[in-house]
């Protein structure tokens, strides 16, 4: 068990031209689950593999426990990694896989054996242990991936997009089995994903990267609700926030394209710099799920509604996510690769609303909708940084 | 009027679709026998180029097996008389030695060399394939340079490097230099199919703390394989078949190889030559070669098929 400090690590290619990764700062305590997660290219594996040894670190530190490990081989760093594709010897059987690293270590043979079978036993491979890993389901490979990593009793798991191989529903189950059994085992982990649910769903804390830089770093329910800035807002949560240019005048209403939305006075209170912005652009941003059909709404409330067109319905059962038509102007947000705009909904006016499964809708529709105007996001619309104080 | 637009609206699809298909058939029909007389036309081209060029090896099978004195007095195919004497005399016409110690000789070199160039260039294919070290590139470079070096050229200079250290008319020249890494074709194979190899593989070999000897030995010499079969084929082939380096470097009667003493039945001095002897032997050598490939051909696509990767 060990806590890993990541120090102003940056890791430089092409001479420098491309920061890989810039200035990460990052303590992850003893026993913490870590999710690092950022769009493809971000830099999270470039990250991991300098944690775990794998890379060169142009500057910056990496401490594991006590020790600084910059120049410590990977196998001195006491870890574990469990890759993409897994990397399973494919000449090996299950158990020589999973006993390869004590081999090398020349552990004795009956020690070997009684703690590959219990890897086995925790991760249900007991029977594959003389198969290939050519003749296993892609889910019973990544557990092997996973017993490679249990059987050395590491004090620090590097994961990097584990789960990408799988199929959805076995992604599902595996997430919940990597997460109880890195509660059980309580070892610190750091894990690399580009998907924003695993990040939410698995960590206890999660770390965004854009372009190498950290964004935030927060607990999932604190980047989830506070994102920092309108990156994270659009990264984290499906289907993405709806973010418009907007403005606040007197009243206080907001001005969101001809549509004029009475903001609380709660919410200035809880972000006491956004007085500064009264009669100044700036971003606004709202989550599906805050905007309600007014119709079903417990109370009806005129200074928050505003009327759109139904574009287009998803009706997924439980809910259904309604595409709306406004006259506001989208805000564009742009993940490093420039090419995969992460905000779906970009298209001018474009809102995605979750309504309950009560509601009706038809295409061409008119709706009345209700926002939650105490949870409305507010962003400088020059940097996109949140405004709180 | 009403009925019978609708026995014709009823009628025309079912004509049409029948009609269709009957004639899709036929069409598809005519195509595929046209396909099987063009392909059974190219077999035939094939078959008759293939007797061309294997009539020489018929005639030498039928002349081994008809009296010395038949060969070149009857030009036919079928010999009169039928006998397995060429073999026997073939077999015991260097006095106390048989021809078998020629094969011996041979497989003793061969073994050598196909160990010599499995050791040597895997480890060489391994430290271009995944080490770093200084002026990679161009030693990269340079040794491919050597494939483009006529054996020609090589030959003097080599024999009297040879000679001045005394090891001409031992089988030292054609074997120590394949335990040194000098066949640079098959380096190259094996870099190519090492850098073919998931490099995660051996990160993961890393952290788990293998030392870059046991990562070569345990993860990427056994993934190989299909690599290694192939250069081991081809080094049979080659060192069982390489009549001038073993005939400049083995002199002595008792080293000689297969096809250094296959030269022995003649005699270019106008002495007897025993051709049916020559014939029988050289039937005899090629065995070794065709079995080898035959065995291996197995080996390779196996190798091919258990690496298993996407
Ligand atoms: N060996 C390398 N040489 C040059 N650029 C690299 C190398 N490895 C990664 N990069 C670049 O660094 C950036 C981050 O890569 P990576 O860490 O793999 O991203 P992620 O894992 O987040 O998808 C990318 O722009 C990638 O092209
Ligand atoms: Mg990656």
């Amino acid at each position: 068990m060990a806590r890993v400090s990541l120090q102003n690590l940056t890791k430089t290619y092409a001479g420098g031209y491309l920061r890989a990764v810039d200035g990460l700062n990052v303590d992850i305590a003893d026993g913490e689950f870590l999710v690092l997660v950022g769009p493809s290219g971000c830099g999270k594996s470039t990250a991991l593999r300098m944690i775990a040894g794998l890379e060169d670190i142009t500057d910056g530190a990496v401490w594991i426990g006590d020790q600084f490990v910059n120049d410590v081989h990977p196998k001195d760093r006491d870890i574990a990694m469990v890759f993409q594709n897994y990397a399973l010897y494919p000449h090996m059987s299950v158990f020589d896989n999973i006993a390869f690293a004590l081999q090398i270590s020349q552990m004795p043979r009956s020690e070997i054996d009684a703690r590959v079978r219990e890897a086995a036993r925790i991760l249900e491979l007991t029977d594959y242990l003389k198969r290939r890993p050519g003749h296993l389901s892609g889910g019973q490979r990544q557990r092997v991936a996973m017993g490679r990593a249990i059987v050395r009793n590491p004090s620090v798991f590097l994961m990097d997009e584990p789960l990408s191989n799988l199929d959805a529903k076995l992604r599902v189950q595996m997430r919940a089995e990597i997460h109880s059994l890195q509660h059980r085992l309580g070892v610190t982990t750091i894990y690399v994903t580009h998907d924003q649910t695993e990040a939410m769903t698995m960590g206890d804390r999660v770390a965004l990267l854009k372009d190498g830089v950290l964004q935030q770093v927060d607990r999932p329910t604190d980047i989830y609700n506070r994102p920092a800035n309108t990156f994270v807002a659009a990264f984290i949560g499906s289907p993405t926030m709806n973010l418009y240019h907007a403005a606040i005048d007197g009243g206080p209403t907001l001005k969101l394209g001809s549509s004029d939305i009475r903001i609380p006075q709660s919410v200035f209170d809880a972000r006491p710099g956004l007085s500064r912005y009264k009669g100044k652009p700036l971003i606004a941003g709202i989550r599906p799920e805050d905007i309600g059909d007014a119709a079903t709404a417990p109370q009806r409330d005129p200074s928050r509604e505003l009327t759109a067109k139904v574009e287009l319905f998803e009706d997924l059962g439980s809910d259904t996510l309604v595409h709306l038509g406004v006259d506001a102007q989208a805000a564009e947000v742009r993940s490093s690769d420039s090419l995969d705009e992460i905000k779906s909904n970009d298209a001018k006016g474009r809102c995605i609303a979750r309504f309950t499964a009560k509601s009706e809708v038809a295409i061409d529709q008119t709706v009345t909708v209700q926002l939650d105007t105490e949870r409305l996001h507010f962003f400088d619309a020059e940097t996109g940084e949140a405004i709180w104080t | 009027m009403a009925t019978s637009k609708t026995t014709d609206a009823v009628a025309a699809p079912v004509f049409e679709r029948s009609y269709d298909t009957e004639a899709l058939a036929a069409n598809r029909r005519r195509r595929r026998n046209k396909a099987r007389a063009k392909k059974l036309g190219l077999h035939l081209i094939l078959l008759g180029l293939l007797f061309v060029m294997l009539y020489p090896v018929i005639w030498m099978v039928f002349s081994s097996l008809r009296p010395e004195n038949e060969i070149f007095a009857d030009l036919g195919l079928i010999p009169d008389t039928w006998t397995l004497q060429n073999y026997i005399t073939g077999w015991n016409l260097f006095g106390d030695k048989t021809f078998g110690v020629f094969f011996v000789n041979s497989f003793i070199i061969c073994a050598l060399a196909i160990i010599g160039n499995l050791v040597a260039c895997s480890m060489a294919a391994y430290a271009f394939a995944r080490l770093n070290f200084r002026f990679k590139w161009f030693w990269f470079a340079l040794m491919l340079g050597t494939i483009m070096l006529p054996i020609h050229a090589q030959l003097i200079p080599q024999y009297v490097f040879f000679l001045k250290i005394g090891w001409v008319n031992t089988i030292l020249p054609l074997v120590v230099p394949k335990f040194l890494a000098t066949d640079a074709f098959f380096i190259f194979l094996m870099v190519q199919f090492m850098r073919s190899l998931p490099r995660e593989l051996e990160e993961a070999a890393t952290i788990d703390g293998a030392t870059y000897w046991q990562r070569y030995w345990r993860i990427i010499l056994p993934l190989t394989m299909p690599a290694l079969a192939t250069t081991a084929v081809f080094t049979f082939i080659n060192t069982y078949n390489d009549f001038f380096g073993q005939l400049i470097y083995l002199t002595e009667i008792d080293k000689m190889t297969v096809p250094v003493a296959l030269r022995l039945f003649l005699d270019p001095s106008g002495g007897t030559s025993s051709y049916g002897g020559m014939f029988a032997m050289v039937l005899v050598s090629i065995g070794p070669v065709l079995g080898f490939f035959l065995a291996s051909q197995r080996l390779l696509v196996r190798g091919i098929a258990t690496t298993g990767f996407k």
